[in-house]
Parts: structure tokens; C-alpha cells; sequence
């Protein structure tokens, strides 16, 4: 896939680009600077609505801090394996690159099922979508994220099944690694926002 | 071309390798599979002209019902029809004509101006135009479906199944409990399809922007059109997330029962306002700013002088991106949010306006002392900064919050928008169109019927829209589609609905203008204005890959400068034959021979055409037969994407390095 934009480039006559970053580099920070926005919106929402629903079930009865404290856990040292293997991958070990991003999907897909058993529970107790607006913004909110972490474990098994076909597979194209790790640590960035202000800030 | 066979009888390698092997076809197959920024300019230009015509008939259709005071039952369209109708002219000339028009001229142009040979992603270029093709016409494919969609008999019953909200969709009129069939579902759906068209757009420009520029042109060289490219594009990475969630949040309440609008539940309808103006303020900058980069290319050139004070309209354009994202709540100053809020909103739109009103100040200190070559282009960049100005400084009167009380939902506001959008937006298009247009053609348009155009539609312009200003001081409300007589709106509206008739008409002659000039217009070789930037020393109709040799760079106007140096006074003096460069001579049979440019493909076209799908799916997920649609969108979608990663992108690439 590195080289898929390095002949992109190449075509448009630019082997060097003006600011020294890759397009495709370039273009992930920008859509990082955009994704802000997304759930800038999404929380500003959670936020003004915080105690506003008139009826149950309310965040303190259902929250249950310690399980979501070791999901989070679970996903932020994804973010350590996620190093490794770009580490890994800029030394030319496709080997130890291929087991840290199985390790990173893992821990990434651990974090989704607990997420899922997580809106079970909630479900069963009578929180829906439609119950009340805790339901509306924190399911759309925690949604979202869900859904940014289900892509980010595509992208990480796909760049695994590329490095089997012959392509991810020299320090060359470190670069796809790179691009996979910033999405995957915003992700993670994100969910230490959501964290902190959704289930942590004093839950009535 | 004789090798192009039928796609549909070939294997799936085979289609690849004929649709590289299309590049230099002209059929419909070399279209859907094109990768050139300059065709999918060119298709964002008709597509978006297409919708141009769509929604100036609509605007007709508003003025025949308000020519005349009018009953409910008397007058030409029935309310329902008329809220669908008015809806949809606002989301048509927003969403699918400015928007799509300024990206024609963002593809056509940014490329050829800073001295590349395609934009970054080229094949996230043509993702972005199909996208909002599709958009456009799964917004558009609403009207059908009020009854059963194959026979149409809702549409020729005069059932439309529309939109109906308005184009500023408010909660709770939005909802379901206000606006029942499925209208809004398409607006919501609708507009999320164009906003990733759009952040499409606005990724790839930017990064063509900061790193494909020629040698030497570095960003303080750059054409101002191409900085007011990289600051609307800014504006629409961050805006457009903000309204993707406003839309869905909306469609979450529609579809499955949220509550984010629900006053019974405890939400508010004024967070739609926010998030719906906190993306719709710097919206109207997407909307103007290319258009300011137009005339600032336009001045120049007729004026025979360099642009007055380019770094302060560059430092204003940027100024104006800034400011734009504090100034959203002055659309909303009679929802109490309070003295002090509105005080600072006031403020905040009280100083946009100097930003704006230096631009208009170096547009006019162009002109001043300049050997003025009043073209068709030149009058309409003309016409732009007369009209803009009077719709600005109507703009300024909204900025003071007691005046604004008086004038809010009349149709001053009406006025005012479209003085800045017509007056603003569509005059510097035109005005690009008439100036840009010659080097796609390769000919010139007439000047005496482009002439006519402008004249017309100025004369048809003011009198559609200042006698609005009148109406509105005389208490006419927005959004009413009839009104009783004895209020004495009834000449006014008259005047209105001419004005509206004789735009319909300059319209005419411009198509008429086009058509002609495309077949017996002057050729207009390479240079036709005398011009002063990079687009302009390469053939029109430019060749594939743009540039033979990438230029090195030296100057601001660094064409001009190739081909005038200055005598001790000062005056351009023609640089002695033999030391310019012609510009004709780069073109030759073998020139650009070896330059490789992406292959076509169409992964861009299944993916974007996912969108739709899911869209239907949504719209209609209570039916279980209809359900899979998402499914079928979401399938496409994948494909595409997938296909689009793992094809390599050039000819080059396909060899060992086929990765």
C-alpha cells in the first residue's frame, strides 16, 4: 500500500513533496484534525445533556466503573502494542510487526465485546435508545467510538493478510504501519476523553 | 478507443486492464473511469450547472406563487408543495450548485496554478464527484417517492415527496411529529452523502496545496485563487463533521426514536440551531471565498496591473476563515440566548466585516489607475464586488441585535443572503466561467452575447432582490407561500417575480453563448487574455498531463513575468522574441511521451455508488424487503475501497514493484 501512494505521487511529477511529508501522511493528520470536530460535536452533545433526562434509568445505576476501567485499560495498552509494531516493521521484522498488530486487533476486539456485553447489560436494565436522552447520547456517543475501533481492527488485520500477499512487508513501507498507529492512537485519545468525562466525572 | 469493448463481457482483470488502457478515450466508459482533474472538473461543472437550471426553476416556481396576493386554495402551488419546493431550491443552490461549481474550478484550476500534474489523490477525486452525484440525485429521488416510485403517480399527482423542513432542516419542525413521509429522511441522508463528498474535496486540495506546488512557488507566490482554495478547504474539514453529526443526531430521532430534539424528553431544539450554524456560518465562506479568489485572478488580469496589496486580501481570506467559526450565533439572536451572548456575537460579525471590507478595498485599488479591458469576465468580477458590497453592508445592519429583532424571519433576511449568494457567489462564478472557460474549450465565448448575459442578469438581479429589501421593511414574512392583499407587497412581489423571469432569461443566453462559442467561437490559443499566471502558458484545451516540464517559479504573476520586463519608469515593456517562452512550443507529438499519469479506474465509482444504497436501506429500514439494501450499499461500498487499495495506481506501478 506504500508504494500504491509512492507511484500516486510519483505520477504527479512530485518524488519530493513542499512541507517533506507524505500526501498520504499529510492527509491523515488532516483527517485526525477533522475527526476532532466529529466527536468534539458528539461529547458537547453528551455534556449538555448530562442530568437533563427526566426519567431512568440514570448513569449511577447502571455504570459499572471497574469493568469499564479494565476495557479502557485493555484498549490503551493496545496503543503500547501498536508501537511495537511500527518499531518492529522499521527494523525490517515483518515476523515481530505481524504479532504486535494480532496483539493490537486482539486487544482491540477484547475492548469491542466488552463493549458489547457492556450495551447488553444496559439493554436488559432498560436503557434503549429511546428511554430517556442518557440513553440517546450515550449510545450514539460510545457507538461512534465503537465503530472507529472496529475499523481500526480491519485496518490492522488487513495490513497483517497485505504483509502475507508480498506488500507490507520491508522497513520501506513502515509508513501503512505508521498511518494505521496515528488512527489507532487517536482512537484511543478519544476513548480517554469519553472515559474521563462520561463515566468518570461524578455520575448521578 | 477501437480497443474498448463492452465492460460487461469481460472478465474482471480484463475490465482493469482495458479501463487503463482507456486513458486517452473519449466514451462514456473513459468518463465514469477518469482520474483527471480536469475531466472531473469538468464533470462537477456540468453536473452542478445541471442542478443550477433544476433549481433556478424552482426559484421560478416560489416567484409565481408570491407575484401575486393570493388565498391558500388560489394560489399556484398548494402549501405542502410549496414548503418542499422552497426546501429544496435552498438545498439545490447551496449543496449542489455553489459548492460543487467552486470544487469545478478548485479541480480545474489548483493543478494547472500551482504547476502540478494532478491533485493528490486522484482517485479520491473522483470518489468525491460521484459521491455527489449520487447525493444529488438520491436527494432529488425523493420527489419521486411519495407514491408507488415506478409508476411516479405521487410526483404527477402533485404529491412530492420532498423535503420540507427548509434547507436549515430546524428540529422540531424537522421531526417526525412535524414533517411526516420520509422528506427528511432524504435531506438528512442526503447531506451526509454530499459532506463526505465534500471532506473529500477539501482533504485532497489541501494536500495538493501544501505539497505538490512547482519548484519555487512557494505559498507566498501562490495565485490568490489557489489560497482561497486551501482556506475553503480548511473550512470544510472542520465544518463538515459538525453538521454529520447534527444530521445524525437528526436522523437518529427520525429513524429509531432518539430523543436529541425531544422537548418531552428534556432535549432541546435549539441544539440543532447550534451545531446547525456553527457549521452553516463558515459554510457561507465556503460558499464565497472561492468566488473572492476568482475575481482576485479576474481584476488583475483586465486591470493590467498586479493585485493591490496581495498579501493583505491573502492575510483577510485567512482572517475571514478564522473569524467565521466564532460569529455562528447571530443567526440566532431571537432565541434567548441573552444581552451578553448576543452583545458578543454582535461584535464578533460587526468585525468580520473588516476583514472583508479590505478585500473589497484591494479589489477596487486593482482597478484604480489600471488600463481597465472590459471583457465579459471583467464585468462580472465587477459586478461581484458592486453587488457583494450592498449585500455585505446589509449583512452589517443583521450584526446589530436590536435592528436584527426588527428584521429577523422578513424578507430583508432573504434579500441579504441573496445578495451575497447571487450577487456574491454566482456572479464571481460566472465570472470564472467566462474567464477559465476559453482554456478548457479552446475557444473563446462571444463577448457581445456574454455581454448581454451580464447586463441582464444584473438588471434581472436587482429587481428580484432589492425590492425583497423593501418587502422585508414593510414586515413581509420568510417562508409564507401565499399572503393576503391589502398589505401592499403585492406590487413589490410583482417587480420581484419579473426580476426573477429576466435572470431565467440572461440564463438562456449564456447556454445559448456556450453552445455557439463551443463550436464558432475564436480559438482562443493558449494566452488569450495576456494573462498572468501558470494556467495560462500551457494549450487549451491544456494537454493530459498538464505540463510537458514542471515550471520553475520565481514570482508572484510569474507568467506575466516570462513575458514583460519593466522599463526604468516602470512599465511593462514585452521581454525581446526569441527570450519568451512561447507556449505553444512545449506542445509538440512526442512531447510528454514518458510521463506517467494514474491509470483510470472505476473502484472510485462502485464505492461512491455503496452510498445511495445505504441511503435507501435507512430510509426505508421498517421493510423488511427493503432492509437489504444497506446490506447491498454497504457491499459496494467495501468493494470499492478494497479494489481501490490493492490496484496499483499507475502503469508504472503495475510492473514487479505491483504493490
Amino acid at each position: 500500500m506504500a508504494q500504491v501512494a509512492h507511484a500516486e505521487s510519483s505520477a504527479a511529477g512530485h518524488l519530493e513533496t513542499n512541507t517533506g511529508l507524505d500526501n498520504r501522511k499529510l492527509l491523515m493528520w488532516l483527517f485526525l484534525g477533522s475527526e476532532c470536530l466529529f466527536f468534539g460535536s458528539l461529547i458537547s452533545a453528551y455534556l449538555l445533556y448530562r442530568d437533563r433526562s427526566v426519567v431512568g434509568p440514570y448513569p449511577a445505576d447502571l455504570y459499572d466503573i471497574p469493568f469499564t476501567s479494565v476495557s479502557s485499560f485493555i484498549l490503551l495498552m493496545s496503543s503500547l502494542s501498536m508501537v511495537l509494531a511500527l518499531a518492529a516493521i522499521q527494523r525490517g521484522n515483518v515476523r515481530n510487526m505481524r504479532i504486535w498488530l494480532l496483539c493490537t486487533a486482539l486487544l482491540g476486539t477484547l475492548f469491542i465485546g466488552g463493549q458489547a456485553f457492556e450495551f447488553t447489560e444496559f439493554y436488559r436494565e432498560g436503557l434503549h435508545l429511546d428511554t430517556n436522552l442518557f440513553g440517546t447520547t450515550f449510545y450514539v456517543l460510545t457507538g461512534f467510538h465503537g465503530a472507529h475501533v472496529t475499523v481500526g481492527v480491519l485496518i490492522l488485520l488487513s495490513i497483517v493478510a497485505a504483509s502475507f500477499k508480498g506488500r507490507v512487508n520491508s522497513e520501506e513501507d513502515a509508513l501503512t504501519v505508521e498511518l494505521a498507529g496515528l488512527y489507532w492512537h487517536f482512537v484511543d485519545i478519544v476513548w480517554i476523553v469519553i472515559f474521563t468525562l462520561v463515566y468518570l466525572v461524578e455520575p448521578t | 478507443m477501437a480497443t474498448i469493448a463492452h465492460p460487461g463481457r469481460m472478465t474482471f482483470p480484463q475490465a482493469m486492464r482495458e479501463a487503463r488502457g482507456a486513458a486517452a478515450a473519449h466514451g462514456l466508459w473513459s468518463w465514469i473511469t477518469t482520474v483527471d482533474h480536469k475531466r472531473i472538473g469538468i464533470l462537477y461543472g456540468v453536473t452542478s450547472f445541471i442542478f443550477f437550471l433544476i433549481g433556478g426553476l424552482e426559484a421560478l416556481l416560489i416567484r409565481i406563487n408570491l407575484a401575486t396576493p393570493e388565498t391558500a386554495e388560489s394560489a399556484f402551488l398548494t402549501p405542502d408543495q410549496y414548503n418542499r419546493i422552497f426546501t429544496m431550491h435552498g438545498v439545490t443552490m447551496i449543496f449542489l450548485v455553489v459548492m460543487p461549481m467552486s470544487s469545478a474550478f478548485f479541480n480545474l484550476m489548483v493543478p494547472l496554478m500551482i504547476g502540478a500534474r494532478d491533485v493528490a489523490f486522484p482517485r479520491m477525486n473522483a470518489f468525491s464527484y460521484w459521491l455527489f452525484l449520487f447525493g444529488g440525485l438520491f436527494l432529488y429521488s425523493s420527489f419521486f417517492m411519495s407514491g408507488n416510485p415506478f409508476t411516479g403517480d405521487g410526483f404527477i399527482n402533485g404529491d412530492f415527496g420532498a423535503p420540507d423542513g427548509g434547507w436549515f432542516g430546524y428540529a422540531p419542525l424537522s421531526l417526525e411529529r412535524f414533517s411526516s413521509g420520509h422528506g427528511m429522511d432524504y435531506y438528512a441522508i442526503g447531506l451526509q452523502i454530499l459532506g463526505v463528498a465534500s471532506l473529500a474535496g477539501g482533504f485532497n486540495f489541501i494536500v495538493t496545496i501544501l505539497n505538490m506546488r512547482a519548484p519555487g512557488m512557494s505559498l507566498f507566490r501562490m495565485p490568490v485563487f489557489v489560497w482561497m482554495t486551501l482556506v475553503t478547504s480548511f473550512l470544510i474539514i472542520f465544518a463538515m463533521p459538525v453538521i454529520a453529526v447534527a444530521l445524525f443526531q437528526l436522523s437518529f430521532d427520525r429513524l429509531f426514536g432518539a430523543n436529541f430534539f425531544n422537548v418531552a424528553a428534556g432535549g432541546t431544539p435549539l441544539l440543532w440551531q447550534h451545531m446547525f450554524w456553527l457549521f452553516g456560518h463558515p459554510e457561507v465562506y465556503i460558499l464565497i471565498l472561492p468566488a473572492f479568489g476568482i475575481v482576485s485572478e479576474v481584476l488583475p488580469t483586465f486591470s493590467r496591473k498586479p493585485l493591490f496589496g496581495y498579501p493583505f486580501v491573502v492575510f483577510s481570506g485567512v482572517a475571514i476563515g478564522f473569524m467565521s467559526w466564532g460569529v455562528w450565533a447571530h443567526h440566532m439572536y431571537t432565541t434567548g440566548l441573552g444581552a451578553v451572548a448576543n452583545s458578543a456575537f454582535g461584535i464578533s460579525t460587526i468585525l468580520i466585516a473588516v476583514p472583508t471590507g479590505v478585500k473589497i478595498f484591494n479589489w477596487m485599488g486593482t482597478m484604480w489607475g489600471g488600463s481597465l479591458d472590459l471583457k465579459t469576465p471583467m464585468w462580472f468580477a465587477i459586478g461581484l464586488v458592486a453587488m457583494f458590497t450592498v449585500g455585505g453592508l446589509t449583512g452589517v445592519t443583521h450584526s446589530i441585535v436590536p435592528s436584527d429583532y426588527q428584521q429577523q424571519d422578513t424578507y430583508y433576511v432573504v434579500s441579504h443572503f441573496h445578495q451575497v449568494l447571487f450577487g456574491g457567489a454566482l456572479f464571481g462564478l460566472f465570472a470564472g466561467i467566462y474567464y477559465w472557460g476559453p482554456k478548457f474549450m479552446g475557444r473563446l465565448f462571444d463577448e457581445r452575447l456574454g455581454q448581454l448575459h451580464f447586463w441582464t442578469m444584473l438588471i434581472g438581479f436587482n429587481l428580484t432582490f432589492q425590492p425583497m429589501m423593501i418587502l422585508g421593511l414593510m414586515g413581509m414574512p420568510r417562508r409564507i407561500d401565499h399572503y393576503p392583499d391589502g398589505y401592499g407587497w403585492g406590487f413589490w412581489n410583482a417587480m420581484a417575480t419579473a426580476g426573477a423571469f429576466l435572470i431565467a432569461f440572461s440564463i438562456l443566453i449564456f447556454i445559448f453563448n456556450f453552445f455557439y462559442s463551443l463550436r464558432r467561437g475564436k480559438v482562443a490559443g493558449a494566452d488569450p487574455w495576456d494573462a498572468r499566471t501558470l494556467e495560462w502558458s500551457i494549450p487549451s484545451p491544456p494537454p493530459a498531463y498538464n505540463f510537458a516540464e514542471i515550471p520553475q517559479v520565481h514570482a508572484v504573476d510569474d507568467w506575466w513575468h516570462k513575458k514583460y520586463a519593466e522599463d526604468p519608469s516602470g512599465r511593462p515593456v514585452p521581454v525581446p522574441a526569441g527570450a519568451a517562452v512561447e507556449p505553444e512550443a512545449q506542445h509538440g507529438e512526442d512531447v510528454g511521451r514518458g510521463i506517467h499519469m494514474p491509470s483510470p479506474s472505476f473502484m472510485p465509482f462502485i464505492a461512491a455508488l455503496g452510498m445511495p444504497f445505504l441511503g435507501y436501506g435507512l430510509v426505508y429500514h421498517d421493510d423488511p424487503w427493503l432492509r437489504p439494501l444497506i446490506a447491498v450499499g454497504a457491499t459496494l461500498l467495501v468493494t470499492g475501497i478494497m479494489g481501490w487499495a490493492l490496484e496499483p495506481a499507475t502503469e508504472e506501478g503495475s510492473g514487479a514493484a505491483a504493490h
